[in-house]
C-alpha cells in the first residue's frame, strides 16, 4: 500500500500559480503590440519636433542624409506604391487561379500533395528571392526591354508576387471551400458547368474572403523588405516609371541601418517615422482584412 | 424568348470547351511555383556550386572573395537561433495552452486574439526597429546575439501560438473528459494527455518558425548585424568555475541571410559566386526543416485515429 502515501491531492497553490503563468505567456503579445507603438511614437517624436508633419506627407524630395536634407516622404510612397502594383498585378490572378482550381477543381488527393508545394513559396527566404531578383530575373527581362536599368521596380515587383502566392491563395481557397454544397448543388442542376458556377455562383459568395486574401497580399508586398532592397536600387525617386530604380519604406530602413546608426541623431529618428507610416499602413490593411476574413467565417 | 436549339447547343459546347481549359490551365498555375524553385536552384548552382567545398565552410569572410568562407555566419545563425527558440517556443505554447485550455469567452481574451491576429501580419523589419529601439538603447543589450535572437524570437511567436491552438484543438474532448473522470486536475490532464497528443502539431509549428527565423535578414541588418566579422562568440563552456559562460550572448554577430545580402551588394562577380553558394546553403537548411515539418504532420496524422 506504499503507493497510497504518495497520492496527493494535487495542491490548489500550483494550479493556480500555472494558470497565472499560461496567462502571462498569453498577455505577452498585447505588451509586445504596446512596445512596438510605444517605441515608433516616442522614436519618431523626435524627427516630428524638428520636420512638420505638412513638409513630411507633401514634399516631392527625400535626401536626409546630404548636406541641405529634404524630408519629403512622396518618392519612397511612389517607390512602395510601384512595388506593390506590379506585385499584386501577378499575385492576384496567380493566387485566384490556383485557389479556384484547388477548392473547385482538384481531387482531394492531388490538394492535400499540392498545398505544400505552394507554402514552399513562402518558405524561400526572401534574400535568395533578391539574388534571383537582381541576378536572374534583371539580365532576363532586360533582353526583352532594353533600356530597363540594373536596379528597378519592374523585377523585385515580379518575384514578390510570386512570393506571396501561397498566402492569396489559401485564404481565397479557405473562403471557397466555406461555400455551402447546396449552393453549387443549385448551380449544377440548372446545368452549368464547374468554371461557370466557380466564377458566377462560389467566387461572388466567398467575395468577403477573396477580399480579404487581396488586402492581407497587399499588407504584405508593402512590409516586404529583402527583395526591394537587393533589386530596386535603394532611389528614392518620385516617378511612376517601373523601369527606373527606386526606394521603398523598407528598403530605406534597411539603408539607414546599415550605416551605424547613433542613438537620438536625426538620421535615427528618420527611420522611426518611416517605421511609423509603414506601421499604420500595414496596421490598416490587416484590422480591414481581420474582419473581412471574419464575416466570411460567421455567414455560413 | 427562346433561343433556338442548336444555338444552345453551341453555347453548352462552348461553356464545356472553356471549362477543359481551365482545368489544364489551373493546374499548369499551381505548378509555376515548383518551377519557379527548379529554375532558382538551378540558377543558383550554375553560379555558386564550384565555390561549394569544405573550405567555404571553414573560413572566415575576407576582401579576396575565393578565400571568404561562412564560418561566422553559420555559426552565427546557430547562436541566434538557439535565443530565438529558448524565447519562443515557452511562450507561445504556453500561451496557445491559455487560449485553448483556459481562457473565458470575454473582452480580453478577444483583445488577446485579434492582436495575435496581428501581430503576425505586422511586416518583419517593424519588429527590428522594436529590437532597436527597446533593447539596443533602452536596455542596452547591445548589438548582440541576444538582441537578434529575441528579435526573431518575437516575430515568430505567433506561428508557435498559433501552431500549438490548431494541434490542442485537434485533441477530442472525450480525452479530457476520462482524465477528469479520474480524478485529475485541470493542469494534470494537459500536462499528461492533451500536449503529448498534441506534440507533432506544435512541433511541425516551431520547426516552421524557426525556418523562417532562420531565413530573415531585414530585423537582424536594423539592429546590426555585422557583416564582416572574423571571430566566433566567445565558447558558452569554459574550463573554469562556473563552466557554463553566458559571455556569447553579448558579442556581435553576423547569420547567413546577412552575409549572402553583403555580398550581393558587392559589385564583384567572385562575391556574387560566394552569394550564391551560401544560399544554397540557407535554400538546403529551410526546404529541410520546412520537409521535416511536413513529414511529422504527415506521420502523426497517419498514427493518431481518433
Amino acid at each position: 500500500m506504499r503507493n497510497f502515501r504518495s497520492v496527493k491531492a494535487p495542491s490548489r497553490i500550483k494550479e493556480k500559480a500555472i494558470v497565472a503563468s499560461l496567462f502571462f505567456c498569453a498577455a505577452f503579445s498585447v505588451f509586445v503590440t504596446i512596445s512596438i507603438v510605444v517605441i515608433l511614437f516616442y522614436d519618431s517624436y523626435g524627427f516630428f519636433r524638428k520636420v512638420s508633419i505638412k513638409e513630411f506627407l507633401t514634399g516631392t524630395q527625400w535626401t536626409p542624409l546630404f548636406a541641405e536634407p529634404k524630408f519629403g516622404v512622396l518618392p519612397l510612397v511612389a517607390g512602395t506604391f510601384l512595388t506593390t502594383t506590379i506585385a499584386l498585378m501577378v499575385a492576384l490572378p496567380v493566387g485566384l487561379i490556383t485557389a479556384i482550381y484547388l477548392s473547385e477543381y482538384a481531387p482531394a488527393k492531388l490538394r492535400e500533395a499540392l498545398k505544400p508545394i505552394l507554402e514552399l513559396l513562402a518558405a524561400v527566404p526572401t534574400v535568395v528571392y533578391g539574388y534571383f531578383a537582381l541576378l536572374f530575373v534583371t539580365p532576363l527581362l532586360q533582353k526583352f526591354i532594353p533600356d530597363l536599368s540594373g536596379f528597378n521596380a519592374l523585377s523585385p515587383g515580379i518575384i514578390m508576387g510570386i512570393m506571396i502566392v501561397p498566402y492569396v491563395s489559401s485564404v481565397s481557397e479557405d473562403a471557397m471551400r466555406a461555400v455551402p454544397m447546396s449552393i453549387r448543388e443549385g448551380s449544377y442542376a440548372m446545368g452549368a458547368t464547374r468554371l461557370q458556377t466557380a466564377i458566377r455562383v462560389v467566387v461572388p459568395a466567398a467575395f468577403s474572403g477573396i477580399a480579404a486574401a487581396f488586402i492581407m497580399g497587399i499588407s504584405r508586398a508593402i512590409g516586404e523588405t529583402m527583395v526591394v532592397a537587393i533589386a530596386a536600387g535603394m532611389m528614392p525617386n518620385w516617378t511612376i516609371n517601373p523601369l527606373e530604380p527606386v526606394q521603398t519604406f523598407t528598403s530605406y530602413i534597411v539603408q539607414v541601418s546599415l550605416g551605424d546608426v547613433p542613438h537620438g541623431t536625426l538620421e535615427y529618428s528618420t527611420i522611426f517615422a518611416v517605421g511609423l507610416v509603414l506601421f499604420i499602413i500595414t496596421l490598416a490593411a490587416n484590422v480591414v482584412s481581420f474582419f473581412l476574413k471574419m464575416k466570411f467565417m460567421e455567414r455560413y | 424568348m427562346l433561343k433556338e436549339p442548336n444555338h444552345i447547343n453551341e453555347h453548352i459546347r462552348v461553356a464545356k470547351y472553356l471549362d477543359q481549359i481551365f482545368a489544364i490551365f489551373g493546374l499548369l498555375f499551381c505548378f509555376i511555383g515548383l518551377g519557379l524553385i527548379l529554375v532558382l536552384l538551378i540558377d543558383l548552382f550554375i553560379d555558386g556550386a564550384s565555390r561549394l567545398n569544405w573550405r567555404f565552410f571553414t573560413s572566415f569572410p575576407s576582401r579576396f572573395p575565393e578565400q571568404a568562407g561562412i564560418l561566422s555566419a553559420w555559426v552565427g545563425s546557430f547562436a541566434v537561433m538557439f535565443v530565438t527558440a529558448f524565447c519562443a517556443i515557452p511562450l507561445g505554447v504556453g500561451a496557445g495552452i491559455y487560449l485553448e485550455e483556459y481562457a473565458k469567452k470575454n473582452w480580453l481574451t478577444n483583445l488577446i486574439e485579434i492582436n495575435i491576429a496581428n501581430l503576425a501580419g505586422i511586416p518583419s523589419i517593424i519588429y527590428g526597429l522594436l529590437a532597436l529601439g527597446l533593447f539596443v538603447y533602452l536596455l542596452d543589450f547591445g548589438e548582440s546575439i541576444l538582441t537578434g535572437g529575441l528579435a526573431l524570437g518575437l516575430l515568430i511567436l505567433p506561428i508557435g501560438i498559433t501552431a500549438t491552438r490548431e494541434a490542442i484543438r485537434s485533441v477530442p474532448q472525450s480525452i479530457r473528459e476520462a482524465s477528469y473522470a479520474c480524478g485529475a486536475t485541470k493542469w494534470q490532464t494537459v500536462r499528461h494527455h492533451v500536449l503529448p497528443y498534441s506534440m507533432g502539431g506544435i512541433l511541425t509549428g516551431i520547426i516552421i518558425g524557426l525556418s523562417r527565423a532562420i531565413g530573415e535578414t531585414a530585423p537582424l541588418i536594423t539592429v546590426g548585424a555585422l557583416t564582416f566579422i572574423a571571430f566566433l562568440p566567445s565558447p558558452p563552456i569554459s574550463g573554469e568555475f562556473p563552466f557554463i559562460s553566458f559571455k556569447w550572448l553579448f558579442d556581435s554577430f553576423t547569420v547567413m541571410p546577412v552575409q549572402i545580402f553583403n555580398w550581393i551588394s558587392r559589385p564583384q562577380k567572385g562575391f556574387h559566386m560566394n552569394a550564391a553558394a551560401a544560399c544554397i546553403v540557407l535554400m538546403v537548411m529551410t526546404l529541410l526543416m520546412n520537409g521535416l515539418a511536413i513529414y511529422i504532420r504527415y506521420r502523426y496524422r497517419k498514427r493518431i485515429r481518433w
